[in-house]
Parts: structure tokens; sequence; C-alpha cells
């Protein structure tokens, strides 16, 4: 069975887009039958996943050779495309993590979409989703892995839109595509670079190649590479200045938020860039960029967050915050801490958007966290596992992000760091805050009258159920003290981070003060007069995060002004002589000449004899007068 | 002399189908001969199959004159492909046109004479296979003699293939006198780089005769009338079969026979390229028929072939083959739309075509796709034939790519106008086309085979490889 799942673990990405084809063409007339196809996709997959992540965990030979197989899908001289699979502990993790993950929300959304009008459609969105995810998460090389990121962004865009009758949602989508975009022309050319350099995209070849790049290139180019191929997880991950589709991505369905911009695609980004470690790693310049980046975005986001009232946009700003921190993660050289972060936040992330889920389920889709208040008492089970996701995320023991984020912190002391440092441990403090704060408003405190809350059907709170149990024991794998997680996911040599009592403590303490602080200012006093006191009191402060530091704004007057701008200029060029002159020029020339060639088909056998001969004629006489030398004179072409 | 007959095998196999076809008409009734078309078929492929099945059995036979590699028998198979092809998609046509047994016997042996071609190691072997598929042409082209336009389209091409194959017979003779031999191989020996005079002559008449058969501007003339007037079938075989068994022997004659040459003739072939794709795509764009657009089109596809002799490299020959390949199934595809679409309406004008895709949404995707396939747009097979054959001259004749990629824009203008036609505009007859089903099953496997041709090139591109290759061994 592992050895069937490990030779044959294309099976993964295969089985959710055989049943994406099964549901548009097959099964779309009956729901409940597209959701099942789709759940049997998509568990089918987390299966072979499970079984080909136990073979690969239980092999120690997979730490120095990864498993690869594949099909040429294209070659000619000088450019060979491989399609196919690349089995290590990094790519097995990944693989498992996402159908898991992916199976517990699909059957959740069965609960979630019920009756909506879409509902198969819906279910065929997210398995051509999950295929293309998992097909990026087990690419051996990585035009197909650009393919497979491409192919997420398109299921994005599409999820996003899904409820296309509203314009927030189509404008949503067209942000997160034209953003994604711009970053990906980057990232696309980041690999044109790397395959016109290295000659090849395989992963296994190109991290030998690179770790000798003297010898092919020289020092500029591998930064230039490594800062391209950069931009391409700025955009898809979220990260600051290209973060700002994300929050608007709320405007999909729950599930969507859940699994694509919590779960996995938002931190393919950082998928990406553990994958090409070997790049990044011979680039200390870019190390510092992936770093620096990451430590700012975890701390702006954060500080909006604070303030926003919008139950899911305050988890979407902290989901750009965590990935914030895995970029940090990496920048400072660990790729471990990273990816032990990137698998708890995956579980208590899609915890808790599918805990607002319900919450939304249950109110109608109000949004707003003030309008709330009191709902553990209707929906014990979706309260009770939010709160463990609160605490995960907040870092405290033993709950899995506390084990995760706390490496973080330790790497990033331990690298030298000391400012990214002191931003993360504040990030990690303002964490605490703004995700306490959110659950005192919305699940303790008075009841708002006008609600009348139910708990959501079983079908939606067993996956919470689920994900809470994983929320709770995910981060023990990788404990300072029994570091299993660092023994198989790392880059080089395996590293264990020396147990950092400080460390430890302080983060704790941190995340304790910024529960606590929540606690007084939300729960304690009933009123929130405190909270409006002082949101008041430091109004500029407030105002400037409330509205996500303009920035929306900026890009929009850059758009409306500039880009605008030259638009016009370029309108009136486009107008007048692009259009007037070259195209319809240009194509009233084609026509004509098309016309003039036409009338001397004439029809008459005599005509086609005579233009034959002469064609013979015009033959000879090139083929006498002009040698190779003329020839080359006119053309250019011998060798 | 020892001869291996099994190298002959499919030759023997498909003249003794050709002849039974001939024989079964006699036979049966004049009004139960509609069973002869699936009997075509069936031995068609069973042919197919015999020279697959011959793959790796490779040899030459009687000293030389004819050679059987694994060039020859990829053409080979891409005849009897087309061959199958167009017999499956045109049967409602025939038993509407009547004399079922002649025009299917005629078929077999226009496609024996293409894989005698394909095979030809000296000149009386090339000229023995080009008349035979000539002439069976000719009878083919005038087939509905009764209707003025194919007679006018039969004479026209009886008297120019003449005029071509005359041009082609005096070429061959000048090169047997200069060097006196007319195995292909031994030519190839005695040619040196050093030019003689009436060689150069011999070489010019050559590339005339030969560039009339695959529709080379200036010798383009009688394609758009001879394809107009040809029952539709025949246009299609004619466009596929004759043209890649031409363009097997000109691969044949300029590569391995006048290597020597190469560099006189290389700039020639460039010219006649660049000239032919230039005319095909300009002309197609003020047609209104769709027999003649695609006429056009295809004389435009013959200069995108043409790219690939100009290096006379493997990469080269590797493209003309793999191309060709595809082009099959481009170009049945969207014939067989034609023809079924004149059965059913009586027209081949492209505004009679508004509103196909609701009438028949396969065959309107099925012509779009073909016709995309042709003007080279990813992820269809086009793009992947078009890309091996340009990357071979983009770096001594980046001006012929660049000309190649302007002109692939300029045919998608005139494609694109026949989609339009067929998505836009409304119908003026609503009725919907019921597909019957041999055509239903050409249609979906020329779709599918250029779609997945397109995606996923690697198989046919590694046995293309081998191909090629063996076109060197001898």
């Amino acid at each position: 069975m592992v050895e069937f799942a490990l030779h044959h673990a294309w099976l993964v990405p295969l089985l959710p887009a055989l049943a994406f084809v099964a549901i548009i063409f097959f099964t779309r007339p009956w729901p409940m039958l597209s959701a099942l196809t789709a759940v049997a996709g998509i568990v089918g997959s987390f299966i072979v996943s499970a079984l080909a992540a136990y073979g690969v965990f239980t092999n120690p030979a997979f730490k120095e050779e990864p498993l690869v197989y594949a099909v040429r899908w294209f070659s000619m001289p000088g450019l060979q495309i491989d399609v196919g699979v690349q089995l290590d502990p990094v790519s097995a993790m990944m693989i498992f993590m996402v159908s898991m993950v992916a199976s517990l929300i699909f059957i959740y959304a069965i609960g979630y979409m019920k009756d909506d009008p879409g509902f198969s459609v819906f279910f065929s969105y997210v398995s051509l989703f999950a295929a293309s995810m998992l097909l990026l998460a087990i690419s051996s090389n990585l035009l197909e892995m650009f393919v497979a990121w491409e192919l997420v962004g398109l299921c994005s865009y599409l999820l996003i839109g899904f409820y296309s009758h509203k314009i927030a949602a189509r404008e949503a989508a067209k942000k997160a595509f034209i953003t994604c975009r711009i970053a990906d022309f980057g990232l696309l050319l980041g690999l044109l670079a790397m395959q016109i350099v290295f000659g090849t995209l395989n992963l296994v070849e190109l991290s030998e190649k690179i770790a000798n790049f003297e010898q092919y290139t020289t020092f500029g180019i591998l930064t230039l590479i490594a800062v391209l191929v950069f931009i391409g997880p700025i955009g898809k991950s979220g990260q600051f200045p290209l973060h700002v589709w994300l929050p608007d991505a709320m405007e999909g369905p729950t599930p969507v938020s859940a699994l694509i911009h919590a779960a996995t695609m938002v931190v393919a980004g950082v998928y990406l860039v553990a994958r090409t470690m070997f790049l990044f790693h011979e680039v200390p310049g870019a190390m510092e960029l992936v770093a620096i980046t990451g430590g700012f975005t975890a701390l702006f986001a954060a500080t909006i967050a604070i303030t926003q009232r919008e139950i899911k946009r305050i988890l979407a700003y902290s989901t750009v915050s965590q990935i914030g921190y895995m970029m940090l993660a990496l920048g400072v050289g660990s790729m471990t801490a990273s990816l032990f972060h990137m698998w708890t936040h995956a579980f208590f992330k899609a915890l808790m958007f599918l805990g607002a889920g319900s919450v939304l389920h249950a109110l109608h889709h109000k949004a707003d966290v003030w309008e709330m208040g009191g709902l553990i008492r209707k929906m014990p089970l979706t309260g009770w596992t939010f709160v463990i996701g609160g605490l995960a995320i907040a870092g405290i023991p033993p709950f899995a992000g506390f084990w995760s984020k706390d490496e973080i912190l330790a790497v990033t002391l331990e690298s030298g760091h000391y400012v990214l440092f002191v931003m993360a441990a504040f990030t990690a403090f303002l964490t605490a805050f703004y995700m306490w704060r959110l659950i005192f408003l919305t699940f303790f405190g008075e009841e708002n009258p006008e609600n009348h809350p139910h708990e959501s059907p079983a079908v939606m709170t067993l996956p919470l159920v689920g994900l809470a149990i994983l929320s709770t024991i995910g981060g023990l794998v990788g404990t300072p003290w029994a570091p299993y997680w660092s023994e198989w996911i790392f880059f080089g040599h395996p590293h264990h981070v020396e147990p950092n009592y400080w460390v430890m403590i302080g983060s704790v303490v941190l995340a304790a003060a910024g529960i606590y602080l929540a606690y007084q200012l939300y729960y304690v006093d009933k009123a929130k007069s405190r909270a409006r006191a002082l949101a008041q009191r430091y109004n500029h402060i407030y105002t400037i995060l409330y509205n996500k530091y303009y920035i929306d704004e900026i890009y929009l007057w850059f758009n409306h002004t500039i880009v605008d701008g030259a638009a016009k200029l370029f309108y009136l060029f486009d107008i007048y002589v692009v259009d007037g002159i070259i195209v319809n020029g240009l194509g009233k020339l084609t026509c004509l000449l098309g016309e003039g060639i036409r009338v001397s088909n004439t029809g008459r056998l005599q005509n086609y004899a005579l233009v034959f001969f002469l064609g013979v004629l015009a033959v000879v006489v090139l083929l006498a007068f002009t040698g190779p030398s003329a020839a080359s004179l006119i053309v250019g072409g011998v060798k | 002399m020892n001869v291996d007959l099994s190298l002959l095998a499919p030759e023997i196999a498909l003249a003794v189908l050709g002849l039974g076809i001939l024989v079964l008409g006699l036979l049966i009734p004049k009004g139960s001969r509609h069973g002869l078309g699936w009997v075509t078929a069936l031995g068609l492929l069973g042919v197919l199959g015999l020279t697959i099945a011959g793959w790796d059995n490779q040899g030459t036979l009687y000293e030389g004159i004819f050679i059987v590699d694994r060039y020859a028998i990829f053409f080979k198979i891409t005849f009897l492909t087309a061959a199958f092809l167009v017999t499956l998609g045109c049967m409602r046509y025939v038993d509407e046109m009547g004399d079922q047994s002649e025009y299917y016997s005629m078929m077999l042996f226009a496609t024996l004479g293409m894989m005698v071609l394909a095979s030809a190691g000296d000149f009386m072997t090339l000229y023995l296979g080009l008349e035979l598929m000539t002439i069976a042409f000719i009878v083919l082209v005038c087939y509905r003699r009764t209707e003025t336009r194919s007679v006018e389209a039969g004479i026209k091409y009886v008297l120019l293939a003449g005029m071509s194959s005359a041009v082609l017979l005096y070429g061959l003779s000048l090169v047997y006198g200069v060097t006196g031999s007319v195995t292909i191989y031994e030519v190839g020996r005695a040619v040196t780089t050093e030019p003689v005079p009436a060689l150069i002559l011999g070489v010019a008449m050559l590339v005339a005769g030969l560039g009339f058969k695959i529709s080379a501007v200036p010798f383009h003339m009688w394609t758009p009338d001879v394809y107009e007037g040809a029952p539709t079938p025949v246009t299609s075989f004619l466009a596929v079969g004759s043209k890649a068994a031409s363009f097997a022997i000109l691969l044949r004659v300029f590569i391995a026979a006048l290597p020597g040459l190469w560099a006189h003739w290389t700039m020639l072939v460039a010219i006649l390229a660049a000239v032919t794709i230039i005319v095909g795509n300009l002309v197609a764009i003020p047609q209104t028929n769709i027999k003649r657009l695609l006429a056009y089109s295809s004389i435009a596809q013959a200069g995108y072939i043409l790219v690939g002799l100009v290096t006379a490299s493997e990469a080269g020959i590797k493209g003309v083959m793999f191309y060709a390949f595809l082009y099959v199934f481009a170009t049945i595809g969207a014939f067989t739309v034609v023809t079924y679409f004149y059965n059913v309406t009586g027209s081949d004008e492209i505004k009679d075509y508004a509103g196909l895709s609701q009438r028949s949404p396969l065959m309107a995707a099925v012509m779009v796709i073909s016709m995309l396939s042709m003007a080279g747009i990813p992820p269809l097979a086009g793009f992947v034939g078009k890309f091996y054959l340009f990357k071979t001259i983009v770096d001594n004749y980046l001006w012929l790519a660049f000309i190649g990629l302007i002109m692939s824009m300029v045919s998608v203008y005139y494609y694109l106008r026949v989609a339009l036609v067929m998505y836009r505009d409304e119908p003026v007859d609503h009725t919907p086309i019921s597909l019957s089903g041999p055509v239903a099953l050409t249609l979906i496997i020329t779709m599918m085979a250029t779609l997945v041709l397109g995606i996923y090139p690697g198989p046919l591109s590694e046995v293309v490889n081998t191909a090629a290759h063996s076109f060197f061994l001898p």
C-alpha cells in the first residue's frame, strides 16, 4: 500500500482533477451527487497523501535523496520540460496538510453552501483548486509549479467572485487577479532567467547547479533571479506592498476564505521560497529582503487588524500578519520554523475561518463584531472551538501556535536580527490582543437582542472539532524537547534550536498581556467606554489604522492620476497614431494587397502556365546569378 | 538478387485492397455499394497496422531504389491516417455522387502513389510514385463530371500537372546528365560544392516541379481553382496527402541528393517560403468561399512547412514531419465540416455558416479548433508544430521567422472571421444539423488529436526524432 502510494503520488492531484471534470460534465444537475464526488476526490487524495507521507517519514533515505519521477512533456534541443512528482519530506508534509485541511473544509462546505444555487459549480471549482494546489506542492520542476501557481490563482479568482451578483465580489475578484498577475510577472521573469542561465527548471538539477554557481554565472544575475522570483510570493502570499487583495478576497464564500485565503494558497509563496531555498541561500541580500518584508508585514498587518470591525477582515489581516512570520523565518534562514508555522497556522486559521463562517451562517451574514456578543451560549461548539483557535494563534502553550511561533522568535534572535526580533515579539502581543478582542466581542458579553443565533448542523461543527483537535496537538510534533519536525523538515543540515526559556517565557507573557488587555477593554468593561475613549484620544492613529494606512487610497490615487493620466496621453496616441496609421492603415494595406494579388488569379489556364514558367525563370535566375556569397549578402542566412 | 518482400508488405496490401474494391464494385449491384466505404476504411486501418508493425523493419530494396527507413514509414503512417479519416468522413458525400467503387479504389491508388514516393530511392521510382498519385488525383478532381466546375478543375489540373511533370523530368535528366546516376544517395555523393551550370538549371527545375505539388508560390496558381472545383473530400486529401508526400520527396531529394549545393539553394528555399507564406495569407483575407479560403490557407501552411527545409538539418526534418502529421488532423477536421455542411445545405459560402454553433456545436467547435491550430494558437497542435519549425531558423534567418510571426497574426484575422460568423451571427435556418456516426467520429478524432498533440506533444516528438534520425543513417 505504502509503496503503491509512493510510486503513484501523481494520483494526489489527479483525483480532485477528475472530480472537477466529472462534476462539470456529468453530475452538475444533481447537487448532492456533485458534493459527494468532490468529497470522494479529495478524501481519496488524502488517503494517498497520508500513505505517501507515512512512506516518506518512516524512511530516513528520503532526507538525502528525494523520490522523483517524471514524464517528458516537451522536448527539443536545448529545452526539455518534464512533468513529474518530487516526494521528499517537505512535499510529503505539504500534500498531507493540504489534503487533510481541504477534506475537512469540503465536508464543512456541504453544510455551509446548502441551498446555494451554485452548489455544484462551487464544488467543481474547489476540486480544481485542490488539484492545482496539490500539483503545486508535488511538482518536480518550476515550470510545472508555475502552471499550478497560475491555476490556483485562477481558482482563487473564480471563487472570490463566486457571488458574482455582488459588485463587491466582482471587484474583489478582479483586484485579486490583477494584483497577483503583477507579481506573477516577476516570478515568470525569474523563471525565464533561470532557464536561460542554468538551462533547466528541474528542482533537483537546479539545486546542484546553483550550489556551484560560480562556474555558471556571476553573482549579480543570481541576486536578480532571487529578487524576481520573490516578487511572485509577495503577491500570492499577500506581503506588503501587494497585500491589498487579500482582505477584499473575503467576499468569497467562507469555506473558500478558509481553504484558499488562509490555509493553503496564500502560503504557496512561502512554499515556493522554501522550495527554491537553494537559490535564496546563495544570495544573502535576497534573504535579508525576505526577512525584512516578512517582519514588516507581520507588524504592519497586525496593527491594522486591531481596529477592524468585520470578523473575516480581522482574520484576513491576521493571515497576512502570520504569513509575514513565515517569511521572516525563511529570511533568517530557518525553513524548519517557517514551514512549522505554516503547518500549525493551517489548522488554527482554517478553524477560525470556519468558525467565523458558522457565526455568519447563524447571523445571516451580519459581519460586524460590534453587533455580536454572547454567542457562546447559543453556539457552544462554534464558540469553544474558536476559543481554542484563539489560544493557539495567541501562542499559549500547549496549543499548536505556541511551539511554532516560539521557534520563529528563537531563530530570529539566534540569527542576530534584533530589530526584527523586537518587531516580531511586539506582533505576538498585538496578535493576542486583536484576536481576543474579536473573541470577547463576538462570543462573550451581552447578547444582542436583534440576533437569533442557532448552532450550525453537525456537518459543519464536526470539521470544527477536528480542526480544534489538530490546533491543540498539532504543534507537539516539534517541541524543543521532541524535535521530530526539525529532524525531517530542514534545508542543508537539521538544526536544533536550543530551548530558549527566556524567549519562551517572554512570548507567553506577551500573549497573556495581550489577552488580558482585551479582557479588560472588551469584557470587564461592559459598555466598552474605555475602548471608545482610547480610540477618541488617539483619533489620528485610529483613523489611519482603521483605513489600513490608506494604502488602497494611495494605489487608487496613483491609478487615477498617474496611470490614467498617462493612459489619456497614450489613448490619443493610440487613436491617431496606432489605430489610425498603424492598425487600420496596415489592416487596409493588407486587405488591399490581398485583393490585389487575388486579381492575379484570373482563372485562365494560359495565365497560370505563364506565371509558372515565369516562376521557373525567376528561380533559375536566382540560383544561377546569386552564388552563396551574394545570398548571404541579401538574406544573411548562410552559416 | 535477394528481395525482402516484407519491406513491401504495406504497398502490396494496399494495391490488393485497391484492386479488390474495384472488383467488388463490379460484383455488387449498383444500389448496395454503400458498404464499400466501410470496407475501404477498415482495409486502410489494416494496412496502417501493417505499416506500424514494420516500424523496426528497415532496409533498402533493389540496390537502393526503394528505401524503407523510419522516415518513409512515418510518412506512410501519415498518408494512411489521412486516407482513413477522409474515407470515414466522406461516405455520405460519395454515396450521393455515385460510382463508389471507382472512387475508393482511386483514393487507394493515390495513397499507394504517395507511399511509393515516400520510399523512392531513385529518380525513376520518384517519378513513378508521383505520376501514380497525380493521375489518380486527376480522375478524382473531376469526379463530379456533370458539374462544370469539377470538370474545369480537372482540366486545369491535368494540363498544369503535366506541365510541371515535364519540367520536373527535365530537371531530373539534367541532374542525371551531370552526375551520371539516378540513385538519390549516389547523386548525393557525386554532387560537389562546385556549381556546374547544368546542375544549377536542373535544381531550378526540380524546385519548380516539386514546388508545384506543394503549391509553393509562384507555382500555386492552380490550387484555389482545383481545390474549389474538386469534390470536397478529394480537396482535403489533395491538401493533406499529396502535399505531405511531395514534402517527403522534396526533403529526400534536396537533403540527401543535393546537400553539396546547400549553400546555393538554402537562400532560394527561404525566399520561396517567405513569399508563399505572405501570398497565401494575404489572399486568403478577401475570400468568401470556404474552400478557397482553406486553399489559400493551405498554400500558407506549405510555406510554413518549407521553413523546415531551409537549414537542411535533422531538427528541420523533424519539424516538417511533426507539422505534416498534425496538419492532417487540422485540415481533415475543417474539410470534413465543409463536406458535411455541403451535404446538408448545398453551400460552400462562408456567409451561410452563420449560426453554425447553434445548429451543430460540434461542427463549429471542430472548425474553430482546426483553424486556430493552423494559425498556431497554443495549446493546439499547430503551435507546437510551428515552434519546432521556426526554432530551426531563428539563429540564422530571423527575418523569415519574423515574417512567419506577422503572417500568423494576419491568418488569425481570416480564421476568426469564420469563427465570428459561426458564433455571433444568427442562423437563417434554425434546424439543428444531426451528424451521422462516421462523420461525428472523424470530427471527434481530429479534434482530440489536435488538442492532445498540442498539450502533450512529447511522445510524438520522440517518434519523430527517431524517424528524422533514420534519414541520415544509410
